[in-house]
């Protein structure tokens, strides 16, 4: 690399920074305030692209002002968008635990993501460039965009303005009051509602400035709202949640390293050839990594600064009544018989709905006795998948003993991974997890000539005598059965008891000889095998996987997953599982905006029952029973 | 027997001096009372004794080897108990399964994939819980306990590994006042049989004045006095401080 390509490459990491520390900026003012994190906020970018778009396609393309005037009139139809949420959903459930808002602004995303394929259709629309500014500067003798200029003094003008709003004006004094201690602000007779909506508003409003300035950059697309809030949430926690300088420095610092491993190339050290344009995909994440190993708390936050646990602690739990014991075992039958009775269809739905439920059944053992909520938990199913068909197709293994060794992969990765993860707690601990399958997946995504790369692997036929769709429905059903049988064993054996006690009182129990964290860590690690087998018998059910096997959406399924059954019970997670399964299969099949109604109904079951399905049946009907 | 012996104890939280040169010991089957005005460092010294902060300097030997540096869940299995001036429980458990935990613990079988926790030590948590007077409680949720019942629950929580030294911060705050003579009743009763050394913080002096051995004092971080009850109730340095503090003493 010339010296000429390198600060070329530093001014683009530059430009690439300023939307960044916008959309950054907007979702760590919003958590420091609301105590929100807010899933949705990619969602705004993206909206805040596609108006600009139409906005400039109308105004912007003859005259400067024209441009301008469009950039910021969508940033503002952002706000007044951001502005209505609040008031229509987020004040309803501020109270709610903290995963409940994540999952209720998710709901958010998918409602958004339809709405704007309903508007914009699905093509990817490039707006018109910046009149005046379509030209470049030559710079060391070559060219760089005079656009992109301007997008670089644009990131450090917001900070300033930013600076000037918290600590020159009444509304900055409550902002940062709020972010420091929100009981104070609540003392100080200060109307709140309006405090967060306002907030809210400004933040949805920078990320759709963030969102509008890229038009003439990039196309409008309907997928940069998961891009976008991946990125965002690796800023923020990288930064230091709610400190908005710390978001400025994360986001200068993650822009030029992923510029600077696109000016790099292929290398290759002493006969080793490194790619570093293919770091770029998961760069970021290995730097959240490093930081959240180094500095827990983010280069600028403080410790102490993340949420408190808001979910209120559960009823203790008991083992389940006899009667349902017995309608538990009556069902399992049922299932067992099920296949004489009924044709394929219903058969390969039930099986999903078996390995998500053994999926979701581990990640809640994370989640509700174990503590640790996991963003990430794809990465065991798809190590799992992945282990499984690698050793089938590239070591000949026979199926049956990768049902055990495919797992067995897995927990080594949870092994691996955990070690790091158990080292932090709630939101931070969330990312990290999140950074892993993430880079997990994007190996998965790259190694063309391992893991087929984009395209996977397919040919992943169960042996002769599974072949027949009962026989595989029949196998897939035990396994899960007596998997999920062992965990909620476990929940209830001297183990899971300890896991319970750490994730209850850190302090007590490192008071009463318990070393929480390497209990936490072998937890994780053994959940990691039970996800993993989930995914084998997925891959072995289609016959093939691809990275989507592993990605953030299947990670956000779980979730969405244990918590419509209700994170504080034990039977919630299959319920959920099933009813998510279900749903996304049922009105995939018959509706075209099918991601809405799912979205909807998510909000609709959040602001309903902040419990979850079996928490509310329960809580209503059942008091003394399960 | 001297069982905890403190040599120059110090803590500063940046420019706050809050421990500042402490020095006692404490003998087996003896109660030892810490008191002293709000913010004189007591909690403090009670996280540097247990491991749970690391003293900037001094020594902490427990039975004459020296504890500083280790973690608290080691100082634990040397047999040290502790109480919280914030009860610290597992609130999503049971009262019997709380003690259950601690037992496992000492048992060395958190491992354990087999058993049922709440099938494990029954009849010796039961029995603590009897201990203390919270037996007809067992099967309540920590979560929904009154304070003083919390308070109790955390004593015996701590008695579960038969400690050598007791480190009780503020047993009985929260309790009424009959209660609260019960209770120190109670735990000095467990001390003289088993020999357990005692070390608690109290802000009513009746409790202190009726029960401890020996009281030392402390104030902005400084040992002002130590000695029987009468000698502390005399001196003047001591009347100063809790008089001047607003505080009155009771009569032991
Ligand atoms: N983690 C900490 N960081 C900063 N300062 C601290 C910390 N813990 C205690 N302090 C300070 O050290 C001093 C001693 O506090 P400590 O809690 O030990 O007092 P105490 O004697 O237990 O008071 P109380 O009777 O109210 O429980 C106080 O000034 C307190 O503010
Ligand atoms: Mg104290």
């Amino acid at each position: 690399m010339t010296l000429a390509t390198f600060v070329i490459q530093l001014l683009n990491g530059l430009a690439g920074a300023s939307s960044l520390f916008l959309v950054a900026a907007g979702l760590s003012l919003i958590f420091g305030v609301t105590r929100i994190v807010n899933f949705a906020h990619g969602s705004f970018f993206m909206v805040g692209i596609y108006i600009a778009y139409t906005l400039t396609e109308s105004f912007g393309r003859g005259s400067a002002l024209g441009f301008w005037a469009s950039v910021l009139a969508a940033a503002v139809a952002v706000g007044a968008l951001g502005f209505v949420v609040e008031i229509l959903l987020l004040r309803r459930i501020y109270k709610a635990p903290e995963l409940f808002q994540l999952l209720a602004t998710f709901g958010l995303v998918l409602v958004i993501k339809d709405a704007t394929l309903a508007i914009w259709g699905p093509e990817d629309l490039l707006g018109p460039r910046a009149p005046g500014l379509r030209g470049a500067v030559s710079i060391l003798g070559r060219p760089f965009p005079e656009y992109d200029l301007v997008l670089i003094a644009i990131g450090p003008l917001v900070l300033g303005l930013l600076w000037l709003v918290l600590n020159r004006t009444r509304f900055g004094v409550l902002v940062r009051a709020a972010t420091q201690d929100r009981d104070m602000v609540a003392a100080l007779g200060v109307n709140q509602a309006w405090l967060f909506t306002g907030v809210f508003a400004l933040g949805a409003a920078l990320a759709g400035l963030g969102g509008a300035l890229q038009v003439p950059r990039e196309p409008a697309q309907l997928f940069l709202d998961i891009t976008v809030i991946s990125d965002a949430f690796v800023v923020v926690v990288v930064g230091g949640l709610g400190s908005i300088p710390g978001a400025f420095l994360a986001a200068l610092l993650i822009g030029e390293i992923k510029a600077l491993c696109i000016g790099l190339g292929d290398v290759s050290f002493g006969g080793f050839e490194i790619s570093f344009s293919k770091l770029t995909l998961v760069v970021e994440f290995i730097v959240m990594a490093i930081v959240l190993v180094v500095r827990p708390w983010g280069l600028l936050g403080r410790p102490g600064g993340e949420p408190r646990h808001a979910a209120a602690t559960e009823p203790p739990l008991r083992p389940l009544h006899g009667y349902l014991k017995l309608a538990a075992a009556g069902l399992g039958a049922a299932l067992l018989v099920l296949p004489v009775a009924t044709d394929g269809y219903v058969l390969v739905l039930l099986i999903d709905i078996f390995v998500f439920a053994l999926f979701a059944v581990s990640l809640h053992f994370l989640m509700g006795p174990g503590g640790m909520v996991s963003f990430g938990h794809a990465a065991y199913f798809g190590l799992g998948a992945y282990g499984a068909a690698l050793l089938v197709l590239r070591a000949g293994l026979p199926m049956e003993t990768t049902i055990v060794l495919g797992p067995l992969v897995a927990l080594a990765g949870g092994l691996l991974f955990g070690w790091f993860v158990v080292r932090l707690s709630g939101v931070y601990l969330a990312m990290l997890t999140l950074a892993f399958a993430q880079i997990v997946w994007s190996v998965a995504f790259q190694w063309d000539s391992f893991t087929g790369g984009s395209n996977g692997l397919i040919g992943l036929w169960p042996p002769a005598w599974l072949a027949s769709k009962s026989a595989f429905y029949h196998v897939t059903l035990i396994l899960c059965v007596v998997a999920i049988v062992a965990l909620r064993h476990l929940v209830f054996a001297p183990f899971g008891a300890v896991l319970r006690a750490g994730r209850d009182s850190p302090l007590r129990a490192d008071a009463i000889g318990i070393d929480v964290r390497r209990h936490q860590w072998f937890a994780f690690a053994l959940i990691g095998g039970f996800a993993g087998l989930a995914g084998v018998l997925h891959a072995f059910s289609k016959g093939s996987i691809s990275p989507e096997t592993l990605a953030i959406a299947r990670s956000v399924d779980g979730l969405v997953m244990v918590l419509l059954g209700g994170v504080q019970t034990l039977t919630g997670p299959v319920v959920g599982a099933a009813v998510l399964t279900w749903l996304q299969d049922e009105i995939a099949r018959r509706v075209e905006f099918w991601r809405a109604i799912l979205g909807g109904v998510i909000i609709l079951l959040v602001i309903a029952f902040p419990q979850g399905i079996v928490g509310f049946i329960r809580g209503r009907f059942m008091r003394e029973v399960t | 027997m001297t069982v905890l012996q403190v040599e120059g104890l110090a803590k500063s939280f940046g420019g706050v001096a809050a421990v500042q040169g402490v020095s006692f010991a404490v003998e087996a089957g003896h109660l030892l009372a810490l008191i002293g005005p709000n913010g004189a460092g007591k909690t403090t010294c009670f996280n540097m004794l247990n491991g749970q902060l690391a003293p900037d300097r001094g020594s902490v030997r427990l039975d004459g080897r020296e504890i500083v540096g280790l973690k608290p869940r080691q100082i634990w299995r040397l047999g040290v108990g502790r109480t919280f001036q914030i009860t610290a429980t597992f609130g999503s458990m049971t009262v019997r399964e709380n003690v259950q935990v601690a037992l496992i613990s000492h048992h060395r079988r958190t491992l354990g994939l087999w058993p049922r926790a709440r099938d494990l030590y029954r009849a010796e948590a039961e029995a603590l819980l009897a201990r203390v007077g919270m037996a007809d409680q067992a099967e309540r949720a920590a979560a929904v306990l009154a304070y003083g019942d919390l308070k109790r629950l955390e004593l015996a929580v701590a008695l579960a590994n038969t400690p050598r030294l007791l480190l009780m911060d503020e047993p009985t705050a929260g309790m009424a006042p009959r209660e609260r003579v019960e209770l120190m009743a109670l735990v000095a009763g467990i001390v003289r049989v088993e020999g357990i050394a005692v070390l608690f913080t109290e802000h009513d002096m009746d409790v202190v004045f009726a029960h401890a051995d020996r009281i030392i004092v402390l104030n902005r971080g400084e040992l002002i006095a130590d000695g029987v009850p009468a000698q502390v109730r005399a001196d003047p340095r001591v009347q100063q401080v809790y008089l001047g503090g607003g505080t009155t003493f009771g009569h032991g």
